[in-house]
């Protein structure tokens, strides 16, 4: 076991897969010499090759759509957008072609491709950098949407992401590559997708969440603790199938919820959960389950971040709503 | 059959590194000018300088530097009217300046003010985008909205050799010679994009040549020779106000410093590469050479500038600083032009939020 950060729990899974499976190919923009804006695969092209680690030229609509052809040829790419933000230079790729190709050949071609960006606020990134577009993901049937909270689950979803035979959309929050280190066993680990984690036990409350909103979720949790109010943290890890066992039996338990997301409020995963709970759980609801987003504007730039980006405290105040309800 | 081998490839060049004249070139611009010129050049250095400071005592954002394509930037620029439209990248601010962009918002855009992009009334600069390429499309746009008014002016575009790469900027040069616009693409490679170099990037020659496939002319100057420069972008805004259409440009440069501010340049270039290209080939010493010889400059007028622009620089940073930040409240007033009812109730509800002293 190591103690790593979520960036160099990334690179471990990378390495482990390239290891173990020459099908892997990891491309992108300043991925090979310079291991990536964020380092996330630095080494990988000293160790395996500039044929499998590679960097492209500037072009994300060239990447996704290279990965796509590549992966008609038996290849499990890895393409990396190097901020997600620029997911819309590519989303024919995505959300047109990849997402698609299983149904459209009927099942004849598979598409293990892993789209693997950083995202997410709180870094002071310009324009265009920061954004939580899970959302848009996670409403195109055919693409699994995964984002991990902490480096062990970084890499056990990672590896598992790589091994799946559909696309994966892998978001890593930018403000957790470094935030804090963890024990990270060595070698491989999955984490099967579509599987939530209870991160916090506890009977009064469930805070439903994912990605950076976790740790907000958990500080919330403890303050909630001492003043009398046990709060279960739910961790989706996979926002796109969700973990709807887990989520009902949690709202069954403590009869109270909330969701937490970054994300803005319109149109998003915590509308979907929710929507979720109401159709299968609603008489075990003492109270609506309410949400905690960032407000329905465009992102705004890095001087009103802070205050714009939902906190713990925020969490703190709508479960209280809740839980006096 | 085509082949690239049989094309023959010239970089207009006009200033040596000496700064003495290379050949008998037509030259169209004033001493007058090129003192002008220097100035703009030598204020960018500064400011340049000053921004990165800034960002390392951690009063700025992520910031993009610069330095070493000056002359590009300002040498194309200082051809356009004010009546002409700028399309630039995240690291034109030099060009943006000439054109008229006040330094109060090049600062504030790099401070992260939640309205850096919104760009000052009558000013014909549209607002930084980060986005690669995309701006390629826009100037597109506003130069068939020119020729569509009947207007004489013409747009210009600022890229690097990275966006060459981008589908948008292939469609913006098909678009604007098939619709024959007013349009000069200008590309400042500086030969990487981040850490990826040129010839990763493209197999061909030079970007230059990319105009011929789409039947429109095509220029390289040596971007670091401000004279050239100048005179080739003039050339072009020249065809393309008398209806010729497009051109693209692609001034070879070099950014002396890191990509952005979040960048280690060390881990894909050489230390005597760089030297090579801000010692030898400093696009300021090759102007100021030339104004020297010539009697126009000195080392006396050299400093005063710098400390001038020092001085005002530091005072208008004082009184960025001191501004108020912008409130979130703000970030709902600009989504739609009218607000819908769940933005007003959110708007309503930060408001409070922020009154109960919300976010410390
Ligand atoms: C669509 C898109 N993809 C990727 C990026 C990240 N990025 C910012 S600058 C840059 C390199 C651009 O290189 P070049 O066009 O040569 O311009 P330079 O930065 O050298 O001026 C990249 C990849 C981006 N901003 N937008
Ligand atoms: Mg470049």
């Amino acid at each position: 076991m190591a103690q790593m950060t979520m960036i160099q729990a990334i690179t471990d899974a990378m390495r482990v897969e390239l290891k173990r499976d020459e099908k892997v190919l990891i491309f992108g923009e300043d991925v090979g010499k310079n291991g990536g804006v964020f380092r996330a695969t630095e080494g990988l092209q000293a160790e395996f090759g500039e044929d499998r680690v590679f960097d492209t030229p500037l072009a994300e609509s060239g990447i996704g759509g290279l990965a796509i052809g590549l992966a008609t040829q038996g290849f499990r790419p890895i393409p990396e957008i190097q901020f997600f933000g620029f997911v819309y230079e590519v989303m024919d790729s995505i959300a047109g072609q990849m997402a698609r190709y299983h149904f459209r050949t009927g099942g004849k071609f598979d598409m293990p491709i892993v789209v693997r960006s950083p995202f997410g606020g709180g870094v002071a990134t310009p324009e265009m950098h920061a954004d939580s577009l899970e959302g848009l993901m996670a409403q195109t049937p055919g693409l699994k949407v995964v984002i991990p909270s902490t480096p062990y689950d970084a890499k056990g979803l990672l590896i598992s992401a790589i091994r799946d035979n559909d696309p994966v959309i892998f978001l890593e929050h930018m403000k957790l590559y470094r935030s804090f280190r963890q024990e990270v066993p060595e070698g491989e680990y999955t984490i099967e997708l579509g599987k939530a984690d209870v991160k916090r036990e506890g009977k009064d409350i469930s805070i439903i969440t994912y990605g950076a909103m976790v740790h907000e979720s958990l500080k919330a949790a403890e303050e909630l603790e001492k003043e009398g109010y046990s709060a279960e943290v739910i961790d989706l890890r996979t926002v796109h199938p969700l973990d709807i066992e887990t989520i009902v039996k949690s709202v069954e338990k403590t009869n109270r919820a909330i969701v937490v997301q970054e994300a803005q409020r319109q149109a998003g995963i915590a509308a979907n959960v929710i929507a979720e709970i109401n159709e299968r759980a609603i008489l075990s609801l003492e109270a609506p389950v309410l949400r905690v987003t960032a407000p329905d504007t465009v992102y705004p730039f890095a001087q009103a971040e802070p205050v714009w980006l939902p906190n713990y405290k925020d969490v703190i105040d709508t479960a209280k709503k809740v839980l006096t309800f | 059959m085509f082949n690239e081998n049989e094309l023959t490839f010239t970089q207009v060049k006009m200033l040596d590194e000496e700064g003495n004249i290379i050949g008998n070139p037509t030259i169209t611009t004033s001493d007058e000018q090129l003192r002008e010129m220097y100035e703009w050049m030598k204020k960018a250095r500064i400011l340049d300088q000053k921004l990165l400071r800034l960002q390392r005592q951690g009063r700025l954002g992520t910031y993009a530097p610069l330095s070493g394509q000056e002359a590009a930037q300002v040498g194309s620029a200082y051809a356009l009217t004010k009546e002409d439209w700028v399309a630039p990248s995240y690291r034109d601010h030099a060009a943006s300046m000439v054109h008229g962009l006040p330094l109060e918002q090049i600062i504030s855009y790099s401070k992260g003010h939640l309205y850096g992009g919104k760009i000052p009334e009558g000013l014909r600069i549209l607002p930084v985008q980060i986005i690669i390429a995309a701006q390629t499309l826009h100037a597109t746009g506003i130069a068939y909205s020119s020729k569509y008014k009947g207007e004489n002016s013409v747009a210009i575009t600022y890229f690097g050799d990275g966006a060459t790469s981008q589908g948008d900027f292939h469609e913006a040069l098909n678009f604007a010679s098939v619709f024959k616009l007013p349009v000069i693409f200008f590309c400042q490679n500086n030969q990487y994009a981040i850490s990826v170099p040129l010839e990763r990037q493209m197999a061909s020659k030079t970007i230059a040549q990319k105009a011929v496939a789409y039947g429109m002319t095509g220029v390289q100057v040596d971007g670091n020779d401000i004279l050239a420069v100048h005179e080739v972008t003039k050339e072009a805004i020249e065809r393309a106000r008398n209806g010729e259409g497009p051109t693209l440009i692609e001034a070879v440069t070099y950014r002396f410093g890191p990509h952005t501010t979040s960048d280690d340049p060390t881990r894909y270039r050489s230390e005597e590469e760089v030297k090579q290209w801000s010692q030898q080939k400093d696009p300021l010493i090759r102007l100021r050479k030339y104004l020297e010889n010539k009697g126009l400059w000195d080392e006396t007028k050299d400093n005063q500038l710098e400390e001038s622009f020092n001085d005002e620089l530091n005072e208008l940073i004082d009184v960025i600083e001191s501004k108020q930040i912008p409130t979130v409240d703000e970030a709902f007033d600009y989504v739609y032009e009218n607000k819908h009812d769940l933005l007003v109730e959110q708007q309503e509800e930060a408001k409070r939020f922020l009154a109960n002293g919300g976010g410390e």
